[in-house]
């Protein structure tokens, strides 16, 4: 199953916060695709997903200058 | 909650209870809970009034002193912002400017570490001068403790003083 979450109109904490929290609701295995603003959320939302154990699928900029990243839990 | 052993850890001493103060420990608090750091907030002194379950003004204690304190001091809507106060009107408009710039508020960087399982305590001392008991605070402290646990605890921790 594939969950979707944006997370372009948060600023921090709340961008890594909302991320967290949502992996944490998903079974193993599920993915989660996260819109986000490029600078701070680009640079740490993968990075720390990785850090905690979850795959980064794919990380592709978007049309209007987001990036739309895929996460497996 | 079992941890891996080589989880980074942060403790946060909240000793001072303004309102932009507390928002600067919550924001550190949630951000490195949600990048896997175990993280303990230790409130001490004027930081335990954002523990106190009645968020308002409440003569809570037993003596005339601790009474007069802790109702002038009030609860987690009541935390003064360290400049510019105006009597209390600031953190009004700070949170007003807050929620127009879609910056978490304070009530919900509080919610985002209880669901992220920061871990809160209490200092002991602090609880006694102030005549605060346990039941008088949130139902998330966790634990109420005197320093030597909280270092012993901290031991392989990064300390933040706010």
């Amino acid at each position: 199953m594939k969950h979707f979450l944006d997370i372009t109109r948060e600023t921090c904490p709340m961008t890594f916060v909302k991320v967290k929290l949502k992996l944490a609701r998903m079974e193993k295995g599920e993915h989660l695709e996260v819109l986000l603003n490029p600078g701070e959320p680009l640079e740490n939302v993968p990075r720390s997903c990785e850090e905690q154990g979850f795959k980064v699928l794919s990380n592709e900029p978007t049309d209007d200058n987001k990036h739309l990243l895929l996460i497996e839990k | 909650m079992n941890l891996p052993a080589n989880k980074k850890k942060i403790s946060i001493v909240c000793f001072s209870g303004d309102f932009d103060k507390m928002v600067a420990a919550f924001t550190i608090a949630s951000g490195a809970a949600a990048t896997n750091r175990e993280v303990t907030l230790f409130f001490t002194f004027w930081g335990l009034n954002a523990l106190k379950k009645n968020k308002g003004r409440a003569a809570t204690g037993n003596s005339f002193m601790a009474k007069a304190f802790n109702f002038l001091m009030g609860g987690l809507n009541n935390l003064p912002l360290s400049r510019l106060n105006f009597f209390g009107a600031s953190p009004k408009l700070m949170t007003m400017m807050m929620k127009k710039h879609n910056v978490a508020t304070l009530p919900e960087l509080v919610e985002a570490a209880h669901a992220l399982g920061v871990r809160i305590v209490a200092c002991e001392m602090a609880m006694r001068i102030l005549e605060v008991e346990q039941s008088d605070m949130i139902e998330e402290v966790e634990d109420v403790v005197g320093v030597a646990t909280f270092l012993n605890d901290s031991e392989d921790a990064h300390i933040i003083f706010i």
